[in-house]
């Protein structure tokens, strides 16, 4: 990290603007340009949108406990809270996708409008108002994710992960099986590998053409949040001092080390979230540093400081706009925060 | 960060324990519980906060054979975490459960230690069934030998003669115990919350009697053995405990002990759940008071001459003068604390 160190606020200060929202920042992500943060007290704040200046901030209440979860689908972003609930937020308001009854929806994920929500041991599949499918696993669903074409589901649960085919008529999952807790879930963009985190701070992955086992460990925290690329390239990954990246083109990752981006501060990266286009990431840390590290050249640039006094807390959730021209990201403290990355600014 | 103190809540299916969890719910004093319940539940629970958990143990990969931990405690917790203004949470166990679990997730998860603290096992036993269901399973027994706080509830239906050979059983079990008697689980708040048994302060608050006889118990295979010794060797202390925990873990379910080392004014507490242990040095001797090390052992199958000679061979011995303390805490912090 270079020169802009001694001014780690600048992009926050000339392009961006910042609130201190007083509850734990769940999950982020866009409606359209405006940036979304779903909290622990179950409301979803919408930013006002930066470059136009426009619109105040607004909050508007969706679960009755604690928000768990935040996705964004084609219409806006969808959050599962401790409600048992499956809301989906929008500039127009809230719409109820699901009330799953008893239980947490642990997890939320979304594809155009197809949206996957972990409630207990199963994954109820959402579409257009209704149920499509209710896929059921061996024991509590701690992760889901599409892959990129929207075609199949993975999730993450004990002793491994399930991967269903959304339009399958026959609902039987493949199994990934590795002893332990799985506790999140990544596909790879061109479905080469689906990997998990685990509960002993390590990843595990396997190549879907051949069922081979990958594990990368080494990880002094466990790995809260992972994102391949969109090349496939990388594994992005939190949960060590810098961020961890897995190399994905070519043999993969084994054998190989991994990546150091952003290290050096002795501070836990907690949070990543790789750009939508560029081999860009955008990294939190517990202290509250934000910053952006291009994979190619190594470079790291700070977006956010920790803030003054005891800081802005530990980042934990960041999301990119759905074209890579803004950044949001929030903290377990109830800072939340949304900066312009686009050219034209005035 | 204020770590928030957890109370698990376990006994037999008619025991009282739910009974116990809403009179502590309606007692409570402004304060904000999470309450987590397994689906099993007897009766309806009476609060604004309650958590249906699925009770889902797994093995941690950590090569801890008896390392089972209960990863929807982890998931629940982190959850929980993200809210504001929670004074504290009981978790309430299925009546067959083994404590063990719940009790190594607090020692196991980083996440879950930073943000919470195990307070103490509160264990509910039914006087009248008791004897029957020390008789027909290995749970009733568990339960009593991890219990930090045991609530002997339902006193009403039994005599007092009956009483009194019920509270000789599950002392020979766990001696250590604060012992309560109750019918219907009328017992006050502080009674249950807030005890710090799991504090390496408070290891040994409640000093069971040193007795060296053998406490058998015809019942239950559970026996509970103490020993106490001068000063003990922080090194070859650490290498017996650590040699026997890995060993003999799965019969140990929980070993308590406060250590005297030679050149040291301060007390080594030490603790463990099976294989899982934690050890730091806490305040000094008081001033006057004898430097005697002593430590409890509850579990199965213990040989008493065994462990005795074991204990004694970590005698300091008379040579050790204040040149050879260590520099550093022999059993390593909960980070490391992995034996085996």
């Amino acid at each position: 990290m270079s020169e802009a160190l001694d001014r780690p606020d600048l992009l926050l200060d000339t392009r961006g603007m910042h609130r201190a929202l007083g509850e734990h920042v769940v999950g982020v992500g866009f409606v359209g340009a405006r940036a979304a943060f779903a909290l622990g007290d179950g409301t979803v704040w919408l930013g006002s949108e930066a470059r136009l200046g426009g619109e105040a901030w607004t909050a508007t209440p969706v679960h009755k406990g604690a928000a768990l979860c935040l996705a964004v689908d084609g219409a806006g972003v969808v959050t599962g809270g401790d409600d048992g609930r499956v809301c989906r937020v929008t500039e127009a308001g809230v719409t109820e996708l699901a009330s799953l009854g008893r239980g947490w929806v642990n997890a939320v994920a979304a594809n155009g409008n197809v949206v996957a929500a972990a409630h207990g041991k199963q994954v109820h599949v959402l579409s257009g108002g209704a149920t499509l499918k209710v896929l059921s696993h061996p024991s509590t669903v701690t992760g889901v994710a599409f892959d990129a074409r929207g075609k199949r589901i993975a999730a993450s649960h004990y002793n491994g992960a399930s991967l269903w085919f959304v339009a399958a008529r026959i609902d039987t999952p493949r199994l990934l099986e590795w002893k332990g807790s799985h506790i999140g879930v990544a596909v790879h963009p061109a479905a080469d590998a689906v990997v998990t985190s685990m509960q002993e701070n390590s990843l595990h992955g396997w190549r879907l053409a051949n069922g081979q086992h990958m594990r990368m460990s080494g990880y002094p925290a466990k790995t809260a949040a992972m994102g391949f690329t969109k090349s496939g390239k990388w594994l992005a990954t939190s949960g060590a001092e810098a961020v961890v990246l897995w190399p994905f083109s070519g043999a993969g990752p084994m054998g190989k080390a991994p990546t150091e981006l952003a290290g050096g501060d002795a501070m836990q990266c907690t949070f990543v979230a790789c750009h939508p286009r560029d081999e860009t990431v955008a990294a939190g840390f517990a202290d509250g540093l934000l910053v952006l590290a291009d994979i190619a050249s190594g470079r790291v640039l700070p977006v956010c400081g920790p803030g003054p006094g005891s800081g802005r807390g530990s980042v934990s959730a960041i999301a990119w706009s759905a074209d890579g021209s803004a950044l949001a990201w929030g903290t377990e403290d109830g800072f939340a925060a949304q900066v312009d990355l686009s050219r034209s600014v005035k | 960060m204020n770590q928030i103190p957890v109370t698990v809540l376990t006994g037999y299916l008619g025991a009282g324990k739910t009974t116990l969890l809403n009179r502590i719910l309606s007692e409570q004093h402004g304060k904000k519980y999470a309450v987590i319940i397994n689906e099993y539940g007897e009766l309806g629970v009476d609060n604004d906060l309650v958590v249906d958990a699925d009770e889902e143990v797994f093995e941690m990969n950590n090569g801890c054979i008896c390392c089972t931990v209960r990863g929807d405690l982890i998931r629940i917790i982190g959850g929980l975490m993200k809210r504001r203004g929670l004074d504290g949470i009981i978790i309430e166990t299925t009546g067959l459960a083994n404590p063990a679990p719940v009790a190594q997730t607090f020692f196991v998860d980083d996440a879950v230690r930073a943000r919470t603290r195990l307070d103490a096992i509160v264990t509910v036993v039914d006087a009248k069934n008791l004897p029957a269901r020390l008789a027909d399973s290995s749970e009733a027994a568990e339960q009593i030998a991890f219990a930090d706080v045991i609530v002997l509830n339902k006193t009403d239906l039994v005599t007092a003669p009956e009483l009194d050979a019920v509270e000789a059983r599950i002392r020979t079990i766990n001696p250590y115990a604060r012992l309560h008697r109750t019918s219907r689980s009328a017992l006050p708040i502080a009674d249950v919350l807030d005890q710090g048994a799991f504090d390496l302060n408070r290891v040994l608050a409640r000093e069971p009697d040193f007795l060296t006889d053998d406490t058998h118990s015809h019942d239950s295979d559970i026996v509970s053995m103490s020993f106490e010794a001068g000063e003990i060797d922080p090194e070859k202390f650490n290498a017996w405990i650590s040699t026997l925990l890995a060993e003999q873990g799965q019969n140990m379910l929980r070993t308590k002990g406060i250590l005297a080392y030679p050149g040291d004014d301060r007390r080594f507490a030490f603790q463990a759940v099976h294989m899982i242990a934690d050890g730091d040095f806490i305040g000094p001797w008081a001033p006057g008071a004898a430097r005697r090390s002593k430590i409890v052992f509850i579990g199965r199958s213990l040989s008493r001459p065994q462990l005795r000679r074991g204990f004694e061979a970590c005698k300091a011995s008379p040579t050790s003068a204040p040149a050879s303390a260590p520099t550093s805490p022999p059993t390593s912090a909960p980070t490391s604390a992995m034996a085996g």
